[in-house]
């Protein structure tokens, strides 16, 4: 735990210097740059990037967290039962498109931009929230929801003050897969002009120069191991509190 | 009173309850006692409207419950189920409270009578009105599900298995408790239970249900002594009816003047316990005490006649 606790601040720190003094980082980088080229990308602030890159993900995810959950409620009442095995081809659907393909597939729709890639992280992102949703929903502890109905909650209070609740850390699984994907994700969609610090990348690739790609590969990776991490902790809680 | 009247459910071509009707007096425990599959539970959920009867209704204080939105009449009617079913997520003041919020009582009443609840399940409120359902034992969680159903003062508990998730001490304790709280508050509990040795100790009344019929409804002495089928008969077991019959009488009413020594035993205690006292310690009689004090004697004779007093 102690140890957990300790690397946890070590990577924020990274994390922070990296993002917001990456001419620190220049004795470490400069082997991997090209004889005499940049070692640091410069057309662009690291924090303007990241922040716009969590933006594009915080966006999308959210609307295919209300999207999948509004789905996983619908599905899971009596009268919504026979769509199921429909609203499942759907959001399988959007896992099996290859996240390149629907940008490809949206720009001549939606133009360059963060649009496509908004698209693009959306459909990617239903998937595992809408199954860890109807799962939850569906393996709540008996009793208990016997127990809702008998003391005389309506079915709205039976969704919103057990139901839900109980369902949350489940969900909550579900939504954290779905972020750490798109946080990768996101970085192909500055193919399409979308702002992410996959523009750092790309920009090493297509100029040999490992520097950039390092530098944008380890900031998008400890951001996604560090949101990770702490949507576990918020799990822990709260199951912990549930009594697991 | 609780009026059922020729209540029946079907489930495809089965009736589940089959033409069911029975009265229950206020301020009374009645267990209903079946095997599995015998009907009984959904006898209990029908009076709630956890199932909705195929036909014949179900009256409260005259008031047929089909006049009432079915969650709005849950509210007015007590529910404790096996596993006490208590919500996770929520305090076990918020969990007791559960009903009394529904029903929009104020804050400060609620916690009143949270905290009444608990001290009447001897748990003390301070220490356990903000603990979660999951820090309690078997027992704890057990009574915190009984006072929840409690909790609105309802016409009405029904309780559905309540003590089958308890091991055989908890269990004992917990229907002592019950008995006590609903003499103490005078409830009109309906109890289903698979286990006749707890629907006699604990009803006033019992119905035997057999495949979706109600096949003997009466007192539990009379339910011993005269069974009115094979299967009731069963159900009481015939090498253990003795025993049973002489667990309903208590030592008071077959005291004598007289001596004897040895340990005494209260006028309350049942005579199925003078016997087993008598059994095990080789006495004829032994002294029945009130409050401490000697006030006479039982003995053997007198239990061996009351338990032929049927014939």
């Amino acid at each position: 735990m102690k140890t957990g606790r300790i690397l946890r601040s070590v990577l924020i720190a990274l994390l922070l210097a990296l993002v917001l003094r990456p001419d620190w980082f220049v004795p470490i980088f400069a082997p991997f740059a090209p004889d005499g080229g940049p070692v640091i990308y410069q057309r662009a602030s690291m924090l303007s990037l990241s922040l716009s890159h969590l933006g594009i993900v915080t966006l999308a995810s959210a609307a295919a967290t209300i999207v999948a959950v509004a789905l996983a409620i619908l599905v899971t009442r009596p009268a919504g039962a026979a769509f199921r095995p429909l609203s499942r081809t759907i959001t399988n659907m959007g896992q099996t498109f290859p996240p390149v393909a629907v940008l490809a597939l949206a720009v001549p729709a939606l133009g360059f931009g963060a649009g496509p890639t908004l698209v693009a992280l959306f459909l990617y992102g239903l998937l595992p929230i809408f199954e860890n949703a109807v799962t939850a929903l569906t393996s709540l502890p008996r009793a208990t929801t016997q127990a809702a109905r008998g003391i005389g909650l309506s079915r709205l209070q039976r969704l919103l003050r057990v139901e839900l609740p109980l369902a949350l850390p489940v969900t909550l699984t579900g939504i954290r897969l779905s972020i750490v994907i798109g946080l990768g994700t996101a970085t192909i969609g500055s193919t399409v002009a979308a702002r992410t610090l996959g523009e750092v990348i790309i920009a090493g690739l297509l100029t040999n120069n490992t520097a950039y790609v390092l530098q944008g590969g380890l900031i998008v990776g400890l951001f996604a191991v560090l949101i990770y991490d702490a949507l576990v902790q918020l799990e822990l809680y709260l199951t912990g509190r549930m009594g697991g | 009173m609780i009026e059922i009247d020729s209540i029946t459910k079907t489930y495809g071509t089965m009736n589940a309850v089959d033409a069911v009707s029975m009265r229950v007096e206020t301020g009374s425990i009645t267990a209903i006692v079946g095997t599995s599959g015998s009907g009984k539970t959904t006898l209990l959920r029908m009076i709630n409207r956890l199932e909705e009867p195929t036909s014949g209704e179900v009256r409260i204080n005259g008031t047929s419950t089909s006049s009432v939105k079915p969650h709005l009449l849950r509210r007015r009617i007590g529910y404790a189920i096996q596993g006490h079913g208590l919500f996770p997520h929520h305090t076990v003041a918020r969990n007791i409270g559960a009903v009394p919020e529904l029903l929009k009582w104020s804050r400060d009443k609620i916690n009143e009578r949270v905290d009444e609840l608990l001290a009447l399940f001897s748990m003390d409120p301070a220490e356990f009105r903000d603990r979660f359902p999951a820090e309690l034992s078997g027992g704890q969680q057990q009574r915190v599900g009984v006072a929840r159903a409690l909790a609105s003062r309802p016409d009405l508990l029904l309780m559905d298995e309540p003590f089958g998730a308890l091991d055989p001490i908890i269990r004992t304790r917990a229907q002592k408790d019950l008995a006590h709280i609903q003499r103490k508050l005078g409830s009109t509990i309906m109890l289903v239970t698979h286990d006749m040795e707890e629907a006699i100790s604990l009803g006033d009344h019992v119905a035997v249900m057999d495949g979706g019929k109600l096949v003997q409804y009466a007192p539990p002495a009379e339910i011993i002594a005269r069974p009115a089928t094979d299967f009731v008969a069963n159900m009481v077991g015939d090498v253990e009816r003795p025993l049973r019959l002489l667990s309903l009488i208590s030592v008071s009413e077959i005291i004598e003047a007289g001596e004897a020594d040895g340990e005494g035993l209260p006028e309350t205690a049942s005579l199925r316990d003078a016997l087993s006292a008598c059994l095990w310690s080789g006495r004829d009689a032994l002294p029945a005490t009130r409050e401490g004090a000697v006030v006479g004697r039982v003995t053997l004779k007198a239990i061996r006649a009351r338990a032929g007093a049927h014939l």
